[in-house]
């Protein structure tokens, strides 16, 4: 019989092996928001791929939603932004994540908007089926211009990691160059990233 | 007037006194007292760099007790400074020697910036030169900003190089890569050595290069090696050669 | 005597076109990462905070593994303790069988290449598909990947095309990234919709939260953990981190080094399982905490995996990942590889010329060439090279370290150099000659030159 668990051992293990204690450093200060937010924004979701389209006025935002599912010609439509008019599919009520497979376009809020890399902060706890985000062939966020941060050291200022669940930063469409370094939009997941900056 | 120890590493006393003897006139040009201590053999890098601390571990003692009287101590060769510099902690016992050794020790470029403060060397070489950083002196002794830092560019090596009038520096697709020299490298991984040799010398005659100089020895012996055999259009200079031809 | 990396590099090095289109590729990437880097005010900065973050990590190692576990099981998630690749092994199985998982669809892990969890799970009855595309191509091929980022940066697209037509029933002759990728997708996809569980590497582990963060640009890892109810999570014991706030510093650093990329396309923070399903982190050691108890290799445990280290080595490019005969290769690679088996690795500290771009790249300022001198030295002391190396070594530093052998040898031997017929020069036993002459040899060295001069100065007076 075994005297003690792998976990024991591992953490003894290490508890053995470790250095002498060396601090834990100050974090960098968060860059500096720039001049306008927004456009460096859209600057860096263009650059990785990604679509955005400003929305000065929030009640034009269903009507562009609807364009860009015609132009996309997604037939199924799922929307967690409340937009009139917009959707056909009712994620909350899907029965199984499975069922995900097979929408067009799916609209989903984000928080805030990483103006260095065109990351948006997707919390999917509100959602009945967190991979609507990667199955839907194709992707929409909507992001508050008031909403956008310099850096990820801001990001993470204001992120708020509790609870459980999954929560995540998307920037851009799905990618891929594993095949001779050829950049490939739309490997595994959304075939393009619409993002909406409102306000 | 500085008075300098010339430390002439042993591939260099042996294989291209010229470049020994283009360092001694450039430092004497420049007003330096030149004396070359003969007690002098190797600094241990050769068995240093192969793993083989034992037996550098007394060479590197003896460089210490060589050199440890003089104030400067000059070396043509990028690489056996940064041994002396940056490897003898652990062969050499700590002591005021050593501190006063590593100290006082530097490639010749670096000297002539750092100590004697050149800036510009009147002079003139008429030709499109390629420059080879060689890594441990860009990388462990700093004469340069490598290219992978996020850092002011800069190389002390360059700045003296395109201050001579009519010299013209050629702008390489990559600047600072590894030639494959390597020390020991050189035989025992003989093929990539040589690959990454020809792709240097390659990057080099695209630029149109007449002429490939560096700060050491032993990678332009490498690379010169390579192109004689191909008959590649160019030659091949020390450092310490153009800067005293040109200043003759 | 197996052959060693000089002997694999010089195949690859032979296919000379080849090599260089390997070597285009990666440095195609290098200039990616140096751009994105220059874009980053305080880069440097950065790598020394990452540096350090990691430094103070392993210093509580023990404590923030604990506080990880403590968190994580709060949110639902169930931590498993693995000692090495066996143990690790198992339990996954255990995981897997215990709730009838015969499909299980996996992104990419470095830790369970290490651990060879594919052909454990594969005997077993447990159909095992990798998902990323790169790990995909190499899977199909029945070969492992040749660097832990670009998985199949060694295959040509029309290989791939072969591959896939052989494999996926692609129609043949297709060569086309954009087509084949998206075959993949069409076939990747059954595989997703099918799976039973899905597995995924850790790129960080959050102390403070509990969160497992995996980094991707397909969606992979999203994919194959929200369709399945189970996700499986591996970890080595390095990657866990102290707060959520350190995922600033290094998330601005790995995409950036890796690939070029401002971050990746999802970092996704997991906490506890999907709804109604079931999360399993399992954290291993499988020789870490002997690597941590090593003061000079320590430090090689804040590697993130970027990938950096191999695209800029002049070596690398020109030999290929499998050269190294280890599941990371590279600069890193060399360290880790003879950390574990220095017998069988023997011939990796050398595969190296110490030019210190790695260490000039690596976001956590990881010494690299100064841990593969390390690597040399251990070597030596263990007698690596056989008895004719170290008697050359002994032989050398006895003649170097005399004046008066020093001299005389070197003047002997220029002296059969210059006399020496060329036939005997170049001999086979001249690997310097085979691609290069040697330098003309001078009649006199330096020191005869220089003393000659000044005597005749002193007469001139
Ligand atoms: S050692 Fe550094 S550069 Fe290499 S993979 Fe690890 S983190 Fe990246």
């Amino acid at each position: 019989m075994r005297s003690s668990t792998s976990r024991e051992d591992i953490l003894s293990a290490l508890r053995a092996a470790e250095p002498p204690a060396v601090p834990l450093p100050e974090l960098p200060e968060p860059g500096p928001l720039p001049a306008d937010p927004v456009a460096a924004f859209e600057l860096s979701v263009r650059a990785v791929g990604g679509e955005p389209v400003r929305v000065p006025d929030a009640a034009a935002l269903p009507g562009l939603v609807r364009a860009l599912a015609e132009r996309l010609g997604a037939r199924r439509v799922a929307s967690a932004v409340d937009l009139p008019g917009v959707g056909d599919v009712d994620l909350q009520a899907l029965p199984d994540p499975h069922a995900l497979e097979g929408i067009d376009l799916a609209i989903l809020p984000g928080l805030f908007g990483v103006a260095e890399n065109g990351a948006v902060w997707v919390d999917t706890r509100p959602l009945a089926h967190r991979g609507v985000f990667v199955v839907a062939q194709h992707l929409a966020l909507v992001v508050r211009a008031s909403e956008i941060v310099s850096d990820l050291h801001a990001a993470y200022e204001r992120i708020d990691l509790a609870g459980p669940g999954l929560r995540l930063f998307v920037s851009g469409p799905s990618k891929t160059a594993d095949i001779e370094q050829a950049l490939v939009i739309g490997a595994h997941g959304a075939r393009s990233c619409t993002v909406f900056v409102v306000g | 007037m500085p008075r300098v120890a010339l430390f002439i590493p042993c591939y260099v006393d042996q294989l291209y006194p010229a470049v020994g003897l283009a360092t001694a006139r450039l430092l004497e040009r420049l007003g330096c007292e030149v004396v070359f201590p003969e007690e002098q053999t190797c600094c241990g890098q050769p068995m240093a760099n192969a793993g083989f601390d034992a037996d550098a571990a007394p060479l590197a003692r003896r460089f210490v007790e060589v050199f440890a009287p003089y104030e400067h101590v000059v070396c043509p060769s990028g690489s056996c400074t940064s041994m002396v510099r940056n490897h003898y902690d652990g062969l050499v016992p700590a002591g005021p020697g050593l501190e006063r050794v590593k100290r006082s020790t530097y490639e010749l470029c670096e000297f002539l910036v750092d100590v004697l403060g050149v800036t510009r060397l009147e002079g003139r070489y008429p030709h499109k030169v390629g420059l080879h950083q060689s890594c441990h002196g860009l990388r462990e002794l700093g004469l340069g900003t490598p290219s992978e830092r996020v850092l002011p560019p800069s190389s002390k090596v360059a700045g003296l190089l395109a201050g001579l009038e009519g010299l013209e520096l050629v702008s390489l697709t990559r600047p600072d890569e590894c030639c494959g020299f390597g020390g020991t490298f050189a035989v025992a991984e003989e093929a990539v050595s040589c690959l990454m040799g020809r792709d240097r010398i390659a990057d080099h005659v695209q630029a149109g290069a007449e002429i490939i100089t560096g700060t050491d020895v032993s990678c332009l012996m490498h690379l010169e090696g390579l192109a004689r055999r191909r008959r590649e259009p160019v030659t091949f200079r020390h450092v310490a050669e153009i800067l005293a031809e040109a200043t003759a | 005597m197996t052959a060693g990396h000089a002997e694999r590099a010089a195949r690859f090095a032979a296919d000379e076109p080849r090599a260089h289109w390997h070597d285009q590729a990666l440095w195609f990437v290098r200039l990616k990462r140096d751009r994105m880097a220059q874009a980053v005010p305080g880069w440097e900065e950065l790598r020394e905070r990452a540096a350090r973050i990691k430094a103070h990590t392993r210093s509580h190692l023990a404590d923030y593994l604990e506080q990880f576990e403590r968190n994580a099981t709060a949110h639902g998630a169930v931590v498993h303790w693995a000692r090495d690749a066996e143990e690790h092994n198992a339990i996954v199985h255990r995981i897997l069988s215990g709730r009838g998982v015969t499909r299980l669809v996996k992104s990419k892990s470095m830790l369970t290449e290490e651990c060879h969890l594919n052909p454990y799970l594969e005997a077993r009855g447990i159909e095992v598909v990798d998902t990323d595309l790169g790990e995909r191509i190499v899977q199909l091929a029945g070969e492992p990947p040749s660097h832990i980022v670009l998985p199949a940066i060694h295959k040509k697209k029309e290989e791939i095309g072969e591959l896939f037509h052989d494999k996926l029933g692609t129609p043949a002759g297709l060569a086309d990234p954009k087509q084949l990728t998206e075959a993949a997708r069409g076939h990747l996809r059954q595989k997703f919709l099918a799976a039973q569980a899905g597995l995924t590497g850790v790129n960080f582990a959050v102390a403070e939260t509990g969160a497992v963060v995996v980094c991707t640009n397909e969606g992979n890892a999203d994919m194959g953990t929200s369709l399945p109810p189970i996700h499986v999570a591996c970890m080595g014991v390095e990657k866990v981190i102290p707060r959520a706030r350190d995922l600033g510093v290094f998330l601005r650093l790995l995409a950036r080094s890796a690939t070029g990329q401002p971050v990746t396309t999802y970092t996704s923070h997991f906490q506890g399982p999907i709804r109604g399903g079931e999360l399993h982190v399992v954290i291993v050691d499988n020789g870490r905490s002997r690597l941590l108890a090593d003061e000079t290799l320590r430090g090689s445990l804040a590697c993130i995996r970027c990938g950096a280290c191999m695209n800029t080595c002049p070596v690398f490019r020109r030999s290929g990942g499998y050269s190294y005969d280890w599941i990371v290769p590279g600069p890193i690679g060399i360290v880790l590889a003879t950390a574990r088996d220095p017998v069988r690795h023997a011939s990796l500290p050398m595969a190296s010329t110490l030019c210190g771009s790695c260490d000039a790249v690596c976001p956590v300022r990881i010494p690299l060439h100064d841990l593969i001198l390390a690597r040399r030295r251990s070597a030596a002391r263990a007698g690596a090279g056989g008895l004719a190396k170290r008697l050359t070594m002994k032989v050398a530093g006895l003649v170097l370290g005399s004046r008066t052998l020093y001299v005389l040898a070197g003047k002997l031997a220029r002296g059969v150099g210059r006399r020496a017929p060329r036939g005997l020069l170049y001999g086979r036993w001249n690997a310097w000659g085979r691609q290069r002459e040697l330098p003309p040899l001078p009649a006199e060295s330096f020191r005869e030159r220089w003393r000659k001069e000044r005597a005749r100065e002193v007469r001139r007076g």
